[in-house]
């Protein structure tokens, strides 16, 4: 006997991937035939000049967002949920969407509270997301730093949560001081957005995803082993406190990068996890890691695709429609289920 | 004796085991001499608490020792780094898993991490190990099963094979009979004794089952406060080193029974 492949599962997973991918580029405010999207796509021109720069500058960078976001998070998740073999985990519990948001609210709210330099005024599309990625970094790199000085994982759960609330409890004081206009774009950014990205801050966003999904290669192997808990892993030739800090690093590198350019985007990480798992009923790293990234794309495609609401001139907030949507289809999952597992 | 000498797979040399901290140090137990020979299945008896999960940790690195040297084949295992003693010592610990869906199979095919690629593929051969070491301890036709539908006899079963495919020559057990009842813990003695006359491996197990180790083990180790014997049954029952196990005046051990019995 032998380990399954699952190939059909992923060919299955990668031809919806696809669909989806289509389908989020041909929906939006303005309607574009259908005909004309595929010419643009395979390079060609289209009717009008205006649907060509639609679709080349803002609904492909989009969907490519929405694809390399929600395939990010759900791998910081599922490796937060191995860490710390707690189904609850995500990739949040480090704090580090609190680390953007206090960065992102020192920037709006704070410059304009301390009376410092009129940040407001000299705003250009990089202010937000390096106020929001020095944000997790500060917080990440303490995080990193403390766990280096506890033996414990499950400590650093609950140091990352402590250094979470700090940083939310921090917001909530610049937020009660604050002018209504700037709490609002505070606000506004914490909905999280995938559309603001341009294809030069696309390029950033995507070398740093390719840089931190090659390190999960050289952790593949323990990430297995620590599904028998660390003393197992240990005696298998593991290096836990290697291990630990590779994969701190990769989620810290992830879930920052992608908070500095898209907002917090809540629930991804925490269930598509597993809704892999659950799909593929497996809990070897060597399957869940592509199928929580495929699984974790189609699923932001999905959310993106809604929050445009397709006919209207509206778009809902990214992070509400994840969870409205996701919460009640995980809860149904498992409530078929009955069995969490890491 | 220099033969002899070359046939021990572990030694101690002075060994204390205990935890440190930046303020104190709790010693456990010091002056510990003990060696195992080469296919050899040893117990190691003790009360509760007196130290002998401390002391199978430390001997497979899970914890390091407070003092004192192992050897491992005659080579510290300070020399060692973490792979190479990993083809060198298994563990069957009494720490439950963390939830998961692994198969049995793959539960057992996690023994073979230490040879795999850094993909963790199975060649044919590490297919070979895993289907053997379910074999021995009777489990094949569990393969598919996920590991939280087993029994714990069963489990139990699962993770001394997958300690066997990790193809060690020692294997350390802390009580693996623990939650069993008797029919299952017989079952588990009988497949260590197994393995030991079949493979030719050592196998150190800490235990409460005296009555079974004396049995099946060739050696067995006592822990007591202040001291630390090992030798066979016999030689242990003729010098009465038994009663010092239970300070209690109620239990006794019976020479002719060969177990203890309660007055």
């Amino acid at each position: 006997m032998n380990l399954p492949i699952y190939k059909k599962h992923f060919l299955l997973l990668s031809v919806l991937l696809i669909m989806l991918f289509f389908v989020n580029i041909s929906l939006g405010s303005v309607a574009i035939p259908f005909q004309d999207i595929f010419s643009v796509l395979v390079g060609g021109n289209s009717s009008k000049e205006s649907w060509e720069i639609i679709i080349l500058n803002f609904r492909i960078p989009k969907a490519i967002t929405a694809i390399l976001v929600g395939s990010g998070l759900s791998v910081s998740g599922l490796l937060m949920q191995t860490l710390f073999r707690n189904p609850l985990a995500g990739p949040f519990v480090l704090g580090i969407s609190s680390g953007a948001s206090l960065g992102v609210a020192l920037l709006l709210i704070g410059s304009s509270l301390f009376g410092g330099v009129l940040l407001s005024e000299t705003f250009t599309h990089w202010t937000l997301p390096i106020a929001a990625s020095l944000g997790a970094f500060l917080v990440l790199s303490a995080v990193i730093i403390t766990a280096n000085s506890v033996r414990n994982t499950m400590s650093i759960l609950i140091i990352g949560l402590m250094f979470g609330s700090f940083a939310s409890a921090i917001i909530s004081v610049l937020s009660y001081f604050s002018e209504a206009t700037k709490l609002q774009q505070f606000l506004f950014w914490s909905f999280g957005s995938l559309g603001n990205l341009s294809w030069n801050e696309l390029l950033v966003l995507g070398v740093f995803y390719v840089i931190a999904m090659c390190g999960i290669f050289p952790i593949l192997k323990s990430l297995n082993s620590l599904l028998l808990g660390e003393n197992y892993a240990k005696s298998l030739g593991i290096s836990i406190q290697k291990s630990r800090n590779i994969i701190l690093v990769i989620t810290s590198l992830l879930t920052g990068i992608i908070t500095a350019f898209s907002g917090p985007i809540a629930f991804v990480g925490l269930a598509v996890p597993h809704l892999a798992r659950m799909f593929f009923t497996t809990s070897n790293h060597k399957i869940l890691v592509p199928a929580s990234a495929i699984i974790g794309a189609i699923v932001l495609l999905i959310c993106d695709s809604i929050a445009q609401l397709p006919t209207s001139d509206y778009t809902l907030p990214i992070n509400a429609i994840t969870s409205i949507f996701g919460a009640p289809v995980v809860i149904w999952l498992l409530i078929r289920k009955k069995k969490l597992f890491v | 004796m220099q033969q002899q000498e070359s046939q021990h797979i572990l030694a101690t040399e002075d060994l204390s085991i205990g935890y440190s901290s930046k303020k104190t140090i709790k010693i456990v137990a010091e002056k510990i001499q003990l060696q195992l020979k080469k296919g050899t299945f040893v117990s190691l008896l003790g009360k509760n608490g007196i130290g002998k999960s401390t002391l199978l940790r430390t001997l497979s690195n899970v914890q390091k020792p407070l003092q004192g040297n192992i050897y491992i084949n005659q080579k510290n295992v300070k020399q060692f780094n973490s792979n190479q003693l990993a083809t060198c010592i298994s563990l069957v610990l009494t720490e439950r898993l963390p939830e998961s869906q692994l198969s049995v199979f793959e539960l057992v095919a996690l023994g073979r991490q230490p040879y795999t690629n850094w993909v963790d593929h199975l060649t044919t051969f590490d297919i070979e190990k895993i289907n053997t070491a379910m074999k021995l301890t009777e489990i094949t036709h569990l393969a598919s099963q996920r590991y939280y539908e087993l029994s714990d006899g069963q489990f139990q079963r699962v993770l001394i094979a997958r300690a066997l495919a990790q193809d060690t020559s020692l294997i350390i057990l802390d009580e693996p009979t623990a939650h069993l009842d008797l029919h299952h813990t017989l079952q588990i003695f009988r497949v260590l004794k197994k393995l030991v006359t079949e493979t030719s491996k050592t196998i150190l197990i800490s235990t409460h089952e005296v009555n079974l180790a004396i049995k099946f083990s060739d050696e067995i180790a006592l822990m007591n406060e202040n001291s630390f014997y090992k030798d066979t049954s016999d030689k242990l029952i003729e010098n009465n080193l038994f009663d010092s196990l239970f300070l209690d005046e109620m239990i006794h051990f019976d020479k002719n029974l060969r177990q203890f019995i309660i007055k």
